[in-house]
């Protein structure tokens, strides 16, 4: 036993934890003072209590800004996770079992080539597929002779958030279909042989087999993407600015106003620290569902 | 009347799945193209005249291979500038990252110091925390210190908001790290530095050049913290210079599909260079 483990390690936790308390710590905790005053940026705040909280909850744009982002769950969660675990068994079983898994391969390295973009730069592809006078979008319309559809995509109440989340689910689709096809690899064929035996269908394996199989895979896509669709701002920021009036506000969004254009400190750091709290809950109540889940499998 | 059954079957799965497995190929390659269709037309646009795209159409094939816009849109963005800050904002806060990340996880996950746990579940929570809960106090810290509109400042805030998912993944990998090599080391009088250099690195190679990977990629993507940070032209990264490009009178259509294009060109030579190693950090990722 001349191997003590715990002597002398703490020293090298040092710049680690000072630099976390420098970047992450103090920051968090001067955004949770700033949310109860009123402050410009400059001078000093004044201690307003919580009526920065009671104005976020008399304002629209504030509620605005949290159902759009609700959209954009379905945009960047549902929507891709469905998508992508249709096309992962559909790769895995049909594509890999006739043509080998080269084959299947290369169709998934495809589909993930716009998860390497920045999501600005797919946003910029975006903007210029929906731009309204010569975009191709309406260039292809125009041409079959659909010319009343063709419709200012990103500049119109109706469709600007809708457009917005048409691009997020072609910028999705690769990420859980890369993930699931690594965990079917735990999957036994011969389960979807007997399957067939007795007569399942397609559908049938996808939801009694497959889905059941991978569950932890799946949690994982649906709470990394749907933290990430309540963090979204880069396709916010550069194909709409929140507009038009409140049509694409996002949270994110809404307080990056509030801190640098209005300047509006107090507020901005009020939508922050919600907007924090939202996505800490909604860490917390999903990591506790999938424990209790796999409690009640394991018994 | 069973023999006939036995007989006939062979014959007719075969050519029935013959169809359903072409159908499914062809099904899956018009749905690849239809991924593929926006990258494609930016990239035929990037090669036109504007008036040749007025004339012809965007999705006409570019009746020269003008090198003009890209030269044009390449000297407006100032394309080799933001090239180099990109690459070395992202190199030099790869290093940091890792190194942050290698000396928490050895306290971690090999010294198994007292209050592991609790220092996980800080570093865990720092993963999901959105970076608007930090932009403002770290605005105003840094101009306070003169670090606002510096390179520098991005590189030390990623290098430390990365080291949480990298201490987190290597102090995992750590915990079963074998105890004997630890042992013999220290039989053999390693002190902890000597430790951490001659075994700990070598042994886990692969784990940390896969996160150097995926720190140099995730810095080179982000967007809303430079854009706080950077505000002069001559510090902006590639993903900001491409938001921020408006094209020019007359050229609207062809300059913004070329400036597109050149914010997706490198990100494609990184994703063909690390394919691998990539592939490998995702799954590591979802792990997390």
């Amino acid at each position: 036993m001349s191997y003590k483990r715990t002597r002398g390690y703490i020293g090298f936790l040092i710049p680690g934890v000072l630099a976390f308390l420098i970047i992450v710590i103090v920051p968090f905790a001067a955004n949770i003072g700033i949310s109860f005053t009123k402050w410009r940026g400059v001078g000093t705040p004044e201690w307003i209590g919580i009526d920065n909280y009671e104005r976020a909850f008399d304002d629209t744009t504030f509620w605005a800004s949290f159902q759009n982002n609700l959209q954009l769950v379905v945009a960047m969660t549902v929507i891709p996770t469905v998508l992508g675990l249709l096309l992962a068994v559909f790769l895995y079983d049909n594509i890999t079992h006739h043509f080998g898994p080269r084959v299947a391969s290369f169709f998934r390295a495809g589909f993930y080539i716009p998860q390497i973009m920045p999501m600005v730069v797919a946003a910029i592809v975006w903007r210029w597929i929906y731009q309204p006078d010569w975009g191709i979008l309406n260039w292809m319309l125009n041409s079959v002779g659909l010319d009343q559809f063709s419709h200012n995509w990103l500049g119109q109440q109706d469709t600007a958030l809708r457009a917005i989340m048409g691009m997020m689910i072609w910028f999705q689709l690769g990420y859980p279909l890369v993930i699931f096809m690594s965990a079917l690899q735990r999957v036994d064929p011969q389960l979807y042989e007997a399957a067939s035996i007795d007569g399942a269908t397609w559908m049938q394996k996808v939801t009694r087999i497959t889905v059941p199989l991978i569950r932890p895979e799946i949690y994982v896509v649906i709470l990394t993407t749907a933290i990430h669709a309540m963090k979204t701002f880069a396709p916010v920021y550069s194909m709409t600015k929140g507009g038009p009036g409140k049509a694409t506000v996002v949270a994110s969004y809404f307080s990056y106003k509030n801190f640098f254009e209005r300047p509006n400190v107090g507020y901005g750091a009020t939508i922050a620290t919600l907007l924090t709290g939202v996505i800490i809950l909604l860490s917390v109540v999903f990591i506790s569902v999938q424990t209790r889940q796999e409690r009640l499998e394991s018994q | 009347m069973a023999e006939h059954t036995l007989v006939i079957t062979p014959h007719k799965t075969p050519r029935s799945t013959n169809i359903t497995k072409y159908f499914s190929l062809l099904l899956l390659t018009v749905l690849l193209i239809v991924v593929l269709f926006p990258l494609v037309v930016i990239t035929l646009n990037s090669f036109k005249t504007e008036e040749e795209y007025f004339r012809n159409g965007p999705l006409s094939m570019p009746s020269t291979l003008s090198l003009d816009n890209v030269r044009a849109v390449w000297d407006r963005l100032d394309y080799t500038t933001k090239l180099k800050n990109s690459f070395m904002i992202s190199l030099a806060t790869a290093l940091a990252g890792v190194t942050l990340s290698l000396l928490n996880a050895f306290a971690l996950g090999i010294g198994r110091i007292k209050g592991r746990a609790f220092f996980l579940v800080f570093f865990v929570m720092a993963i999901t925390l959105p970076h608007e809960m930090l932009a403002y106090p770290l605005y105003y810290m840094f101009k306070e210190v003169g670090l606002y509109d510096s390179r520098w400042s991005i590189v030390v805030i990623f290098a430390v908001l990365h080291s949480a998912f990298g201490t987190y993944l290597l102090a995992s990998v750590f915990t079963a790290f074998p105890v004997e090599l630890l042992e013999a080391a220290v039989i053999d009088g390693c002190n902890k530095l000597q430790l951490l250099v001659r075994i700990v690195i070598p042994i886990n190679w692969p784990s940390l050049s896969v996160l150097f990977v995926f720190f140099f990629i995730w810095t080179w993507n982000e967007f809303f913290l430079p854009l706080i940070f950077l505000i002069s032209n001559a510090n902006q990264t590639v993903p900001l210079a491409v938001a921020m490009f408006q094209g020019q009178r007359g050229a609207a259509a062809t300059f913004q599909s070329t400036a597109a294009l050149l914010g997706t060109l490198p990100c494609l030579i990184f994703f063909i260079i690390f394919q691998r190693t990539l592939a490998k950090g995702i799954i590591a990722g979802s792990i997390k």
